[in-house]
């Protein structure tokens, strides 16, 4: 049975990657600003108010849409540069506003009345009365889950929470509980809550020592390794420590999320969304991945039955992938 | 100002909770949170027995304010957050943006959990009017900052501190002390109840760094607000919360109530270094890295 395909949400960190991803099939696209208001803060990234009215422009003339992400926590010395954001998103006619922060929702529903909104994954909405709580108080019309829910769980949310749900298809994976994970700020002080960063490169340092490679944090070291292998960029949960004297990935192995062998399973329950993490990620990757998953999801979409993943595609996310290997992340788990 | 005992975020064996809460029953406690917060899967004390305990407590004098899971995903801690809501006599924190819509729906009064993230005023009036009546601030949140929310005219609501104790930093749907072990999270033999104040992690040059406890991260330092006293008295935050451990736990609060009386903070500070946990940390308070220690700015060297 042939049915509309899952909308394919893409990432671009600026306006090349935006192209790319349009260009390569992407339905909608995410961008943020270029200052704390998005969880991706990284220099260089990110769009100013003219280059996101161009990227606007390219994506409406071949209808297809753009989400404007503020996506971190209004700070309580400079709110008014959130509900700024908010203002600019609505006048550049953004397609919807990906929000996490309950006070900033509430600004917007007021200020905005019928501007879309979709709750962010920094929101930490992970059932469907805590998705009940954006949708009665803000009408929120779409919620992206954390990655941290199997899919019987995802097949309940969608069951039970009356909005668009959109869940994350490949990527750099999250083993916490997005926006509820502080390990960046107590290292550095800075988190994707307060700032939009994880393990911001200013306190980023690499080091040879002892026939090491050694990569740190603010001082403190996250990961060591010797031989070729190479140490890895130091995010907390990454890291190799030790416990009970045992040293190893004591949190998380450094691997990617891929979905694709759940796609029919997901068109099945109802998700009406696949993103793509990323948008620090360069016009290339970006390019590639939507390439990919635009023919996953399409072949999905025609012949759900025997849908089958083309080894092409998972080799080429493969590459594409941190630590070149993959995972269905919580997806895949049977048990709570 | 007045002292609060935060829920056990450990997993304790049955007796050791009720000797732990029963020897705490004379202290200076304001409020004490009973509940299950870190693991739906730790069962050794179902709600009716929490239930038993708050009532000895409140028969004490104390409130006693039931927690809820800080993360909730199946159906199963739905149905407990139900059980919790319709328990007939105490107030819930809700840790879970779940739990405040259903005491909403509800026209339940809560207090506002650490896990919830209410960084602004604009979020908290929302809550307020949703019925929330306290506040315990997310943890990343400066004094400055405090500061600031608390002189809003439009933030009218008791404000509860994390001010004592290993921090909880992260929620994960893993388990790390089953990763540790070997063991898969829905066989994990309960591993949580070998470790009374959670498993240490350390970096590979022997710093300490975090502790593991189930699906959550925590700090390995305890944060310490003691130095900051004389602050949070003039911003007139209404609670202390110290949050519990295993080890001398009863020293902590009469330490804290002392200094709130006397202001007598060397003295404290000095009898809190002599503890058996003792590695603290503020960082957060001063607007900084919260692993780090103190107001002074210091560049960390590797």
């Amino acid at each position: 049975m042939k049915r509309s395909a899952m909308e394919l949400v893409c990432p671009a960190g600026g306006l090349p990657a935006l192209r790319a991803a349009i260009d390569q099939g992407a339905d909608s696209v995410y961008i943020g600003l270029r200052d704390d208001t998005n969880a991706r803060n990284f220099p260089g990234l990110n769009f100013d108010p003219a280059t996101a009215e161009r990227a606007l422009d390219y994506a409406h003339r071949r209808q297809r849409k753009v989400f404007l992400a503020l996506n971190t926590y209004p700070q309580v010395q400079h709110p008014e540069i959130w509900q700024r954001a908010v203002d600019l998103g609505a006048e550049l006619g953004v397609d919807a506003l990906i929000l996490a922060d309950i006070g900033l929702l509430d600004y917007a529903r007021r200020r905005h009345p019928t501007l879309r909104l979709h709750l962010s994954v920094q929101a930490s909405a992970t059932t469907h009365q805590a998705i009940a709580y954006y949708r009665d108080r803000f009408a929120i019309e779409r919620v992206i889950l954390p990655r941290v829910l199997s899919l019987r769980q995802v097949q309940r949310v969608v069951e039970g929470c009356g909005v668009e749900v959109e869940v994350f298809g490949f990527g750099s994976l999250c083993v916490m509980v997005e926006g509820r994970c502080l390990l960046s700020s107590y290292i550095t002080g800075e988190s994707p809550n307060t700032k939009g960063v994880c393990s911001p490169a200013h306190a980023v340092r690499w080091e040879e020592r002892g026939g090491q490679h050694q990569s740190r944090l603010n001082g403190v070291l996250i990961d060591a390794c010797s031989g070729s292998e190479r140490a890895g960029y130091p995010v907390v949960c990454k890291g190799r420590f030790a416990v009970n004297g045992r040293i190893d990935y004591a949190i998380e192995e450094p691997t990617s999320l891929s979905v694709l062998d759940l796609l029919p399973q997901l068109q099945s329950a109802g998700v009406a969304a696949i993103k793509v993490e990323g948008r620090q990620r360069s016009p290339r990757y970006v390019a590639q991945v939507t390439t990919l998953l635009r023919r996953a999801l399409n072949a999905c979409a025609a012949d759900l039955e025997h849908f089958q993943v083309d080894p092409a595609w998972s080799q080429g996310l493969a590459q594409l992938a941190e630590g070149s290997t993959h995972t269905l992340g919580a997806l895949d788990r049977s048990w709570q | 100002m007045r002292l609060t005992l935060g829920p056990l975020l450990y997993y304790w064996p049955r007796d050791q909770v009720f000797a732990f809460y029963r020897q705490l029953a004379e202290l200076p406690l304001a409020t004490l949170y009973l509940g299950e917060v870190v693991c739906s899967k730790r069962r050794l004390l179902r709600l009716e027995d929490w239930l038993m305990l708050g009532e000895e407590l409140a028969a004490s004098g104390k409130q006693v304010i039931l927690s809820t899971l800080a993360l909730i995903e199946a159906e199963s801690e739905l149905a407990l957050l139900e059980r919790q809501l319709g328990n007939g006599r105490f107030l819930l924190e809700a840790n879970d943006v779940s739990a405040v819509q259903r005491c909403a729906a509800l026209a339940l009064p809560f207090v506002i959990g650490p896990h919830i993230n209410c960084y602004n005023a604009a979020t908290l009036e929302v809550l307020c009017r949703d019925g929330a009546v306290r506040w315990v601030p997310p943890l990343e949140l400066s004094g400055d900052a405090l500061a600031l929310l608390r002189s809003s005219p439009k933030v009218q609501i008791a404000c509860e501190l994390f001010a004592y104790g290993r921090m909880p930093l992260a929620l994960s749907a893993r388990c790390f002390t089953a990763r540790h072990y070997q063991l898969p999270k829905d066989d994990c033999h309960y591993r949580c109840v070998d470790h009374p104040d959670g498993l240490r992690l350390d970096s590979q040059e022997g710093e300490r760094l975090l502790v593991l406890n189930g699906i959550q991260t925590q700090s390995a330092s305890l944060l310490n607000l003691l130095p900051a006293l004389p602050r949070l008295q003039q911003l007139g935050i209404d609670y202390l919360r110290l949050s519990p451990h295993s080890q001398a736990m009863p020293q902590v609060i009469s330490t804290f109530h002392q200094a709130l009386h006397d202001g007598d903070l060397e003295r404290a500070a000095a009898t809190l270094q002599r503890l058996p946990l003792h590695d603290y940390c503020n960082g957060y308070w001063y607007g900084r890295a919260g692993m780090v220690n103190g107001e002074i700015t210091s560049t960390r060297s590797p």
